[in-house]
């Protein structure tokens, strides 16, 4: 089955965490992406930071544009990875072991994506 | 005598409630085998399960009517495989899958050749994490037990729409996200298998909570979680935590003579001990001892071996309060809950007496402050240390706060005196 893993942090609780810190945790990520390469299909992002966020959204006469992300939430999507395995069971194994998480306010989104 | 014997002779001679209570008993017996075969054969648990579901409704209906026929269970299977067929053939999106399963001898072998019971695969998919906790109870109940949605609706005190919401979207979330109906391996295996008991334990609990009800719920789910703590723990021999849930509940079940008489609840010091059941104590007993031999602790083995202590006792007053005590200490290595922590000043006022307690009961507020139960128990250490009004005061608190006319007929006593 194909889920999309959707990674996001809390961008004010990012700001706590010393640099060196963060430097060797996410280096930490290009190991992850290295040893669970089997599962990874083409599909995936890393995102630039929610700052550059544009939404265009719906307005009475035409959309609108507005400056910073779709939703007011503490969180931010901070990009997104498709993933080939047998079942949710897989899928959050190797979610559990993604090195971010050690950090607070860090979470996981899995999502199954529709086979037509 | 056979489930088929004790229809006939029960059918004879009793009204509506007793072949209610046979009905549940023979139809929880085979509903989780159905559901598991024939998701097996489907590859399906929401069409497999409402099918089951609607065989069931059937059933209730006829079988009340007319008795129990001599194989409920391939009366069971048959209903629900026509039925899979028949919305195999009505809806559009299922056409696909019917031709794959065209043969409808092939369902016969299918299902019928199956020794194996996947009642256990099935109940650790119901009770995955990544599906809520009241719709992990809902669907076991379902799914496992076999019991209408109404039926769930009344034991869990949610509204019948909410209740069939909860299902439809953990059975199609099951399907849609890949939730594996299996036992898992290696580490998730015991924080699963402590999910699955929790739902026991909780199935048992809500059997007390039934609101406007009396003590004694015309539907049992007590004594469908005690039946479903049995089966787990005889499959699972080697898993001492499936053992002491099932040690827990027997031990429970008890006492539950002498818990509730004509509808009213008494206290566990005040309970006749004669009206105990030794047969139950006994097995209770005995089942902890098998689990304490697989040396594997953990929080159920210890609230199985707490209510082992109690029911080692002629009466209340000598029961031994410090083993208690020493218990729930060790059971808060594993379970540091607020409820735990609440039973534990129990034993604590016992030991070191009511101020010690009282000022345990109280670092709980913030947690429990509005749970009746916190309040009687608050309302207790005042009594002991002479606080009338004050005790008089939390007594009432828990008095509005309860939902249970047993509970509260027992309260109103304790605020008359």
């Amino acid at each position: 089955m194909k889920y999309v893993i959707m990674f996001t942090t809390t961008p004010e609780l990012d700001a706590a965490v010393s640099p060196e810190r963060l430097e060797q945790v996410y280096r930490r990520t290009y190991d992850w992406f290295g040893t669970n390469r089997e599962v990874m299909t083409e599909s995936g992002a890393q995102l630039q930071p929610v700052t550059t966020a544009t939404t265009v959204t719906h307005g009475g006469d035409a959309p609108v544009v507005v400056d910073g992300p779709f939703s007011e939430a503490k969180e931010a999507i901070g990009g997104f990875q498709v993933i080939d395995v047998p079942d949710l069971d897989a899928a959050i194994a190797i979610v559990k072991t993604w090195p971010l998480l050690e950090l607070p306010g860090v979470s996981v989104e899995i999502r199954p994506i529709i086979v037509y | 005598m056979n489930e088929t014997d004790a229809a006939a002779a029960e059918s004879g001679r009793t009204r509506a409630a007793a072949s209610d209570r046979l009905l549940a008993r023979v139809i929880r017996e085979e509903s989780g085998r159905i559901v598991a075969a024939l998701t097996g054969w489907l590859g399906s648990l929401d069409l497999a399960e409402e099918s089951v579901a609607d065989a069931i409704e059937e059933a209730v209906r006829q079988w009340r009517r007319s008795g129990v026929p001599p194989n409920p269970g391939g009366w069971l299977t048959q209903a629900a495989r026509n039925n899979a067929l028949d919305r195999l053939r009505r809806e559009k999106r299922y056409r696909e899958k019917l031709a794959l399963l065209a043969d409808p001898t092939e369902a016969a072998t299918f299902i019928g050749t199956r020794e194996l019971d996947e009642r256990l695969p099935l109940l650790f998919g119901c009770c995955h994490p990544a599906i809520s906790p009241d719709a992990q109870l809902a669907l076991t109940l379902r799914a496992i037990c076999g019991l209408t949605t109404a039926q769930i609706a009344r034991a869990t005190l949610a509204p019948e729409s909410t209740v069939a919401q909860r299902i439809v979207r953990a059975k199609r979330k099951i399907g849609a996200a890949g939730i594996p109906l299996r036992i898992p391996e290696g580490p998730e295996r015991a924080a699963r298998l402590d999910i699955v008991l929790t739902v026991v334990s909780v199935m048992y609990s809500e059997a007390h909570l039934i609101a406007g009800g009396d003590a004694a719920a015309d539907r049992d789910l007590a004594d469908d979680a005690l039946w479903l703590a049995r089966v787990v723990a005889h499959q699972l021999p080697r898993e001492a935590e499936a053992q002491g849930l099932l040690s827990l509940l027997l031990f429970h079940r008890a006492r539950e003579g002498a818990r509730a008489v004509d509808g009213e609840l008494i206290l566990l010091a005040d309970q006749d001990r004669t009206r105990w059941d030794g047969r139950l104590i006994a097995e209770g007993q005995a089942v902890l001892g098998k689990a304490a031999m697989l040396r594997r602790p953990g929080r159920w083995q210890l609230h199985a071996a707490i209510a082992a202590c109690h029911s080692d006792t002629r009466d209340g007053g000598d029961t031994d309060w410090l083993q208690v005590l020493t218990l729930y200490d060790m059971l808060l290595a594993y379970d540091r809950s607020p409820i735990v922590r609440l039973n534990r000043t129990v034993a604590l006022a016992e030991v070191d007496g009511p101020q010690a307690a009282l000022e345990e009961v109280d670092a709980l507020r913030q947690a429990l402050t509005g749970y009746h139960l916190w309040h009687a128990v608050r309302a207790r250490m005042l009594r002991h240390l002479g606080r009338r009004d004050e005790a008089m005061a939390e007594d009432l608190r828990a008095l509005e706060l309860t939902a249970n006319d047993a509970e509260r007929r027992l309260l109103e006593a304790r605020v008359a005196r």
